[in-house]
């Protein structure tokens, strides 16, 4: 089992994203993240979906995924260097002077942003693989977090390597 | 030329050479039915339920190759359709459904016969489109036929809402010849690198088997596999969709595989060196376990549909392509090759074939006055002959016995419901084959229960006259379920008999037809000839066929290829 990104062009079309979506719980394979929006070309869409499995699964999946007729191109960001950044949205509970320096310290070492301040509470913006989100949760704790929103994965191919017509 | 919606798919449809529409009508599609009023270029075949559509126009596109054609309402018409559509869908069958949906403004809405026609069929179906734009409705009509006849084909369905085909909005019209999809462009050339390798792998085989499937069929390759066959003397085994692309009366042929398949092929299959899989897709009927499967065996496999590669077996040497062009390549190479195949160890194979052979796997009780039902499907194929008639099955032991006792020598003419096992496919097929065969003869192979699942299309037979032959094997029992209990559940026949069957020799009365009821083996032969000589009419030929025949050879759930029960391991009851 291993895991893979998988960045895909597809026809901006209605319903072309539960085409996917329902590939997906059809066959049953697994997802972990599914993201899409327009591209710069606004007929076209571009989805990033991680996913796990093993190397005849993923085969299957690139190739049903190619079969739909929405798709245009697809490639496994995982086979070679890429880029990959997950965004989250953290509000933490943060009413007294202690919690806040510290919450404060937390957001910087991870390099996250604080974006919405009130008396009683932060909002944190933090960017990066799912594995430093993931860091920063823990180092959080479940004592000051009250609400966590993630966007799942976006992916790019490092240099030459690039997704378009 | 300016037309309404309703027209411009009217026209479009003739444009693109369509003969037949098998539909329903219903206040989604009226607009549609006063646009088809009045013509006759384009013939509608009126059903009595939207399932029985789907198929005929199924039966049709099998029969003929070219796509078949469906128009049923919004709501319950495209629903009932599903069935049709998922069965076709299995099968790579080309199809165009096209379902009328509620107005553009009130979609979501529930509105009355409203159902989201486009989700429910996404998972059965090589496409679908909603169309929302009268200016878009002729180039999406264009792309339908297209993907459902390009590539692995398929049904696709076309939904249109009701204000799309309102009579009162007009707009120019032509008929778009070409169509260009940047995300479709199947491939259909094998990769001349994979075909030397596979030919190579071919011509180096000690136990070569030849395994050939629906593919053959779709892609019209049959002339080429026979080519390809003989050329290398090898034998062959056909998938229960690939029947008839090889003549089933040929020496190299030894019937069907899997689970239902004779002793010989599923033997040969495991005892293989190297497999050639030609349009087949290894499907769990086919292969048994898994583990077992072709344990010894190199594996060369040619489809068109990648995904299907390497999906359930893998693979050594994958071709994509359209069977019919990689199969013409491969008898190039295979030709000039200074290689040949090795004659002393092909001897020895088919030795060892032969001896397989001598078991005599599908014989049966031929003295028995109790009609056995293989007895019934060997005679028919006798009579019929093998070259123009065109059988169609339902699904159940009397399909298994038809795929066994019929001898297939042509493509198209065994048409089955293979992937989905769809019971009620056999007859509202059967009349998609004989509209589009007027003067063949068209027989439905079906059973008991069966046929009382699409029983009501007997009436859109009269309608048209259509003059099928029923084989109905009547064994009083949902056959292969009850098999089934007997093999594997101590035969606790759990509602697998059916009380109360109607008389279907009145029943066929009432609609019209000539019904005729056998009880002994003696009179099987009359009948049929009888029947047969019919030429105008449907004559139901109701079989009492012995209540507890089973379907031999057969590899149970979970076993090997090797691992097949036979007729004599049977305990006589």
């Amino acid at each position: 089992m291993s895991r893979h990104i998988i960045s895909i062009l597809m026809e901006n079309e209605s319903g072309a994203l539960s085409r996917v979506a329902g590939l997906f719980s059809a066959r049953g394979y697994n997802i972990e993240s599914l993201t899409v929006a327009p591209t710069e070309d606004s007929s076209l869409s571009r989805m990033t979906i991680v996913t796990t499995g093993s190397e005849e699964i993923i085969e299957q999946i690139k190739k049903q995924l190619n079969k739909l007729i929405d798709v245009v191109k697809l490639i496994d960001l995982t086979e070679a260097g890429h880029i990959e950044r997950e965004l989250a949205l953290v509000k933490l509970r943060a009413n007294n002077a202690i919690d806040r320096d510290e919450l404060k310290r937390l957001a910087d070492i991870f390099r996250g942003h604080i974006v919405d301040v009130t008396p009683e509470s932060y909002v944190v913006e933090l960017t990066g693989t799912g594995d430093k989100i993931d860091g920063f949760l823990e180092a959080l704790g479940d004592r000051s977090v009250i609400e966590v929103v993630r966007s799942g994965s976006s992916g790019i191919g490092r240099g030459d390597r690039s997704l378009d017509l | 030329m300016e037309l309404s919606g309703g027209e411009i798919l009217i026209q479009f449809l003739k444009d693109e050479g369509v003969e037949y529409v098998f539909g329903y009508p219903g206040g989604s599609v009226l607009h549609i039915y006063d646009a088809l009023y009045g013509q006759d270029e384009l013939k509608h075949i009126l059903v009595r339920h939207e399932q029985a559509a789907t198929h005929a126009a199924d039966g049709y596109a099998r029969a003929t190759g070219k796509p078949g054609v469906v128009l049923v309402t919004s709501g319950p018409g495209a629903t009932n359709a599903v069935t049709g559509i998922a069965t076709a869908f299995m099968d790579s069958i080309p199809m165009v459904v096209i379902t009328g949906q509620v107005p553009t403004p009130v979609i979501g809405s529930d509105a009355f016969q409203e159902v989201d026609s486009i989700g429910i069929t996404r998972p059965c179906v090589k496409h679908n489109f909603l169309v929302k734009d009268i200016n878009k409705l002729a180039d999406t009509l264009k792309k339908a036929f297209y993907i459902a006849s390009t590539g692995r084909p398929g049904p696709v369905v076309v939904d249109i809402p009701k204000d799309v085909t309102d009579p009162m909005v007009k707009i120019p019209y032509s008929y778009p010849k070409k169509v260009e999809m940047r995300s479709y462009n199947p491939v259909i050339k094998g990769h001349s690198i994979q075909i030397k390798r596979a030919a190579d792998m071919i011509l180096s085989a000690k136990r070569p088997m030849i395994y050939s499937g629906g593919g053959v069929v779709l892609s019209n390759a049959s002339a080429e596999l026979r080519a390809f066959t003989r050329l290398l003397g090898y034998p062959i085994t056909q998938t229960l969709m690939g029947l008839g692309a090889y003549p089933a009366s040929d020496k190299q042929n030894v019937g069907m595989l899997g689970m239902h398949g004779t002793y010989e092929a599923n033997m040969a299959m495991h005892e293989c060196d190297v497999l050639i899989a030609i349009g087949a897709r290894f499907d769990d009927r086919v292969t048994g376990k898994l583990a077992e499967f072709c344990p010894t065996a190199r594996i060369v496999h040619i489809d068109i549909d990648p995904a299907s590669i390497s999906k359930n077996v893998k693979v050594d040497v994958p071709i994509v392509g359209d069977v019919k062009l990689v199969l013409e390549d491969l008898i190039k190479l295979l030709q000039e090759s200074s290689v040949k195949p090795d004659e002393s160890a092909k001897t020895k194979w088919w030795g060892q074939i032969d001896e397989w052979r001598s078991k005599q796997c599908l014989e049966y009780d031929r003295q028995s006055d109790v009609i056995k039902p293989q007895f019934v499907i060997e005679t028919l194929s006798k009579l019929t002959g093998s070259g123009d008639t065109y059988v169609t099955s339902d699904v159940g032991q009397h399909q298994m016995w038809a795929a066994q006792y019929f001898q297939f020598d042509e493509p198209r003419r065994w048409i089955n419901s293979g992937g989905l096992g769809t019971m009620g496919f056999g007859l509202p097929s059967a009349m998609g084959v004989q509209l589009a065969y007027p003067d063949a003869t068209v027989a439905c192979v079906t059973g008991e229960g069966s046929i009382q699942m699409c029983i009501q299309e007997m009436s859109t037979c009269k309608q048209y006259g259509l003059p099928i032959k029923i084989i109905n094997l009547n064994n009083r029992y949902l056959g292969m379920v009850r098999q089934w209990q007997e093999f594997s559940y101590e035969e606790r026949y759990s509602m697998s008999y059916m009380e109360a069957l109607p008389d279907f020799q009145k029943l066929t009365e009432a609609f019209g037809h000539v019904g005729m009821k056998i009880e002994k083996r003696s009179d099987v032969e009359g009948a049929l000839k009888e029947a047969l000589a019919l030429k105008d009419r449907l004559v139901f030929l109701d079989f009492i066929t012995d209540r507890k025949e089973n379907v031999y050879p057969m590899i149970e759930a979970g076993k090997a290829h090797h691992e097949m029960r036979m007729a004599a391991d049977r305990e006589l009851s």
